[in-house]
């Protein structure tokens, strides 16, 4: 069967593991034993480009630039590029460029960065050219060793026959020869219509070492000699790192150091994790909260309800008419104010990397969502230039955005330089995980509509007011200072459009960023915008009278796509016809990362704070749909991290610290609470979107409106469990 | 030092009798599989069986172990052979990142070992596993085609 296989570390005789996970592919680019142009795997089998290795026996190695980390885009990829070149799926594995390895070759693999929904849309275009060139350079060979013209020669499934002799051989038998000739200049690629391969929902190559334990994740990696670091920085973000008493802990067993890593963090270094964690704990810390710790999640909230005033400054991110104007001589206004919390990724694995640096290499083994952004920090935590350090890859226990950020790396290599010849593994507490996130932004909105006297909308306004995530993380991101990501969903086209059209319409964002750092959490801004409006539009529809799907559909005639998803579901939920006994529907769509999305929910509400979720319907066009079973768990799986978040999540601030400590206090879905989702894909071609992300939008959404619809009362603040509402 | 009996052989690892018992299979047996995801008993990626019971080994001190037989996730093929809870998983494609399934094949094994036939409603009282990714779907339907293999 295909397994997911990465090569063995076998630079310095390291063997991390008893499973052969990723270490990068070890190259043999300095080990010119084929011929000068051929670049050759560990083993000395040749690329045939950058993208494929065949093996003499016709096994099939794909390389894959973007990280894998549950959501399947390693899968998806290699049967992109396994079916523009007619190998036999049943011999592909896959493996791991290194970020140092991509530098050295000045980057043909691109962008390692595994995020925004993009893993397979912004790299399904050359991955796909990079399996075509190679087949048609294994014809050719096939043809110029038979000395027959190419064109009278077919592949598939890893065989080249010449049609006219019936003449056959393999991949694994030519590839010698492939590797030594020119590329094509041009290739064609397949109408998607013809796959054969892509497009199927064949099973992921890395399921059976999460079946049997073998995978080995960042926080497994055991190298000789390794060291264990636990760590704990201000728990007040800004704050310093005062002073702390080794002497007190310097004694415990197994303890090897205390490392001041940078003003504000100290680690424990011992023999074993719980040693240092251990030691960790005992160890007397004084911190220097400074001014932030005055800060509490109520005096945030009172400043961001304060950019609710339409006399404060905010950016414009989507505008057409007079919507002030229009709200102010309505016949009817209705007004409503939503928030939504900071979050915690809570990736199941906690942050970790492990490190080795001598003053001649820094290398560093961890799961990271962005391989060359972890390779940036490597090269500047250790002082050494790019050509001495290197990252390895490995498969992550979750990322949901938190390890596109490389603080932890950062760490790992600021402590492992302090003991330069020893490996050190950092791996943070459960605790740390939850006081030093990286949060989904905190934002507030006020929504307003305005009806004329036949109930027609003729104006909604969108005024968003709240953190941002690229004044912290991508500045540089940043229009004249205007996030624009803050209007994922709202936006007047592109990636994450609005789906409806008012004829007056303002959609603004006052920043105001609190000193909790931000990062991108899965859905990102999609979440909160998706609440707001799409709560929004239903009590609009209330307000009139009318019902939330025909409201919806009568804005919605310019937005095909939107509309069709959003029917999709409205037809199988069996909206318009009477729902069983005690059951209630809400329904809710959204653009986001290039997708079309719409979801459906049926309730029913115990003593009005028991909520039981029976059904959920869930449609997505994606344009291309390249593993429907992949898009399927990814759908299912967006519902439950974004019902976990409406119901359970929330972190709050305290003194300038996060009250939340684990999974008792940040709790997530378990079995019980999660209903069967039922996935409508309708795939309409001609674009790419993305569907790690966009669904999250519409799952607390649909079961909100549910809930109005069950108990007439509408909520407008996240996390459920705030308003002693939960899981039936 | 305390002698452990896991996966059928005796080992005599170096730690306080305090340690918890996943820190002991992880560092000092060296058995990665079982996973680390909170340390208060509430994920349970931990999960393995102590004498035939799922437990959740970050709750369970080294010298509450002592004596009895624990099997973590390495330990369940026999002769070669997955588990049928694994090969359901296998057959189902059920993990998405992964780092919690350790945990939950372990807990669903025990639980078909009590209740070879569990309803849905057995499932949803037995397994209360957290998996961030969300793969439940996929757990429920391997649970009933692993009880019916």
């Amino acid at each position: 069967m295909n397994k997911h296989v990465m090569p063995k570390l076998t630079r310095r005789g390291f063997v991390i593991g008893t499973a052969a996970a990723g270490a990068g592919l070890a190259i043999g680019l300095d080990i010119p034993f084929g011929g000068p142009t051929v670049v050759r795997a560990a083993d000395g089998s040749p690329e045939v480009n950058v993208w494929v290795v065949i093996r003499p026996d016709d096994t099939t190695v794909i390389r894959i630039a973007r990280s894998e980390m549950g959501q399947g885009t390693l899968t998806g990829l290699a049967q992109l590029v396994a079916e523009e070149l007619e190998c036999d799926w049943s011999k592909v594995v896959t493996e791991y460029p290194t970020p140092g390895q991509s530098v050295a070759r000045k980057r043909p693999w691109g962008d390692f960065s595994t995020g925004g929904s993009r893993g397979i849309r912004t790299s399904q275009e050359y991955v796909r050219k990079g399996g075509a060139t190679a087949r048609v350079m294994l014809i050719q060979a096939a043809a110029n060793e038979w000395k027959v013209p190419a064109s009278e020669c077919t592949a598939a499934n890893s065989v080249i026959t010449h049609t006219p002799s019936g003449k056959t051989t393999t991949y694994g038998k030519v590839v010698e020869a492939a590797a030594k000739l020119e590329p094509p200049a041009d290739v064609k690629l397949k109408d998607p219509k013809d796959w054969k391969i892509a497009g199927k929902g064949v099973k992921r190559l890395d399921t059976l070492d999460k079946t049997t334990g073998a995978m080995i994740y960042g926080a497994d990696v055991k190298l000789p000699g390794m060291l264990n670091a636990a760590i704990k920085d201000c728990p007040v973000f800004g704050g310093k790192l005062k002073s702390y008493d080794e002497a007190k802990v310097m004694g415990m067993k197994g303890v090897k150091k205390v490392v001041r890593v940078n003003d504000s963090t100290v680690a424990v270094v011992a023999d074993t994790w719980w040693h240092a964690k251990t030691a960790l704990d005992a160890l007397p810390i004084v911190w220097d909260e400074g001014e932030n710790a005055k800060v509490s999640s109520e005096s945030i909230a009172k400043w961001l309800a304060e950019g609710l005033d339409n006399a404060q400054p905010a950016y414009i991110g989507n505008q057409n008419g007079d919507a002030k104007a229009a709200i102010a001589s309505a016949a009817k206004k209705v007004e409503a104010v939503y928030n939504y919390p900071y979050q915690n990724h809570a990736t199941m694995e906690p942050m970790n990397a492990t490190a080795l640096y001598t003053p001649d290499k820094c290398e560093v083994w961890c799961g990271t969502q962005n391989g060359e952004a972890a390779f940036a920090a490597a090269i500047e935590a250790s002082g050494l230039p790019a050509e001495k350090c290197e990252v390895h890859k490995l498969i992550l226990g979750g990322g949901f955005g938190r390890r596109g950020m490389t603080d932890y790396v950062r760490q790992a290599v600021i402590i492992a330089k302090q003991m330069p010849g020893t490996p050190v593994k950092l791996l943070w507490s459960r605790e740390e995980d939850m006081a030093q996130g990286k949060f989904h932004p905190v934002t507030q909105c006020k929504m307003t509509g305005a009806f004329d006297a036949d109930n027609n909308l003729t104006a909604l306004h969108v005024r968003l007011s709240g953190q941002s995530i690229l004044y912290t993380v991508r500045p540089g991101a940043l229009v004249n200072g205007m996030d624009t990501a803050a209007f994922q969903g709202l936006s007047p086209s592109g990636d994450a459009a609005i789906g409806y059209s008012v004829p007056n319409l303002l959609v603004e964002h006052s920043m105001r960023n609190p000193h909790v750092p931000p990062g991108f959490w899965r859905g990102v801004n999609v979440n909160q915008n998706a609440i707001y409006m799409e709560c929004f539009m239903d009590e609009l529809a209330q307000s009139v009278g009318q019902d939330p799907v025909e409201f919806r559909r009568k804005l919605m005639s310019k937005h095909p796509k939107h509309l069709a998803v959003l029917n999709a579901v409205a037809e199988k939920i069996g909206w318009g016809k009477p729902a069983p006994q005690g059951v209630y529907r809400g329904i809710a769509q959204v653009m986001g990362y290039g997708s079309y999305v719409a979801g459906a929910a049926e309730i029913s509400v115990t003593d009005g704070s028991k909520i039981k979720v029976h059904r959920i319907i869930a449609s997505t066009d994606p344009g291309y749909i390249v593993n429907p079973a992949q898009v399927e768990r990814q759908i299912a799986g967006s519902f439950v991290y974004g019902l976990s978040a409406l119901f359970y999540g929330g972190c709050t601030v305290k003194d300038g610290k996060i009250e939340q400590t684990n999974f008792d206090t940040y709790n997530s879905m378990r079995i019980a609470e999660m209903p069967k989702v039922e996935c409508v894909m309708v795939p309409s071609g001609g674009f790419w979107g993305g569907v790690g992300e966009p669904t999250i939008g519409v799952a607390a959404p649909a079961v909100l409106n549910a809930y109005f619809a069950a108990t007439g009362k509408r909520i407008r603040s996240v996390p459920l469990k705030d308003q002693n509402i939960t899981f039936a | 030092m305390a002698n452990l009996t896991i996966n059928g052989k005796t080992i005599s690892v170096d730690v306080e009798d305090d340690t918890p018992l996943l820190w002991a299979i992880r560092e000092n047996v060296g058995l990665t599989g079982t996973k680390y995801g909170c340390g208060i008993a509430q994920c349970g990626a931990c999960t393995v069986h102590v004498d035939g019971v799922a437990m959740r080994a970050c709750g369970v001190t080294v010298s509450e172990a002592v004596g009895k037989q624990i099997t973590t996730i390495e330990g369940l093929a026999s002769n070669g052979a997955l588990h049928k809870v694994q090969q359901a998983w296998v057959a189902n494609d059920v993990p998405q990142c992964g780092y919690c399934q350790s945990g939950m094949i372990m807990a669903v094994a025990a639980l078909l070992k009590e209740k070879p036939k569990p309803t849905d409603q057995d499932i949803n009282e037995a397994i209360t596993n957290i998996c961030r990714c969300g793969t439940f779907q996929q757990v429920r339907e391997a649970i009933h085609a692993a009880a019916n293999a």
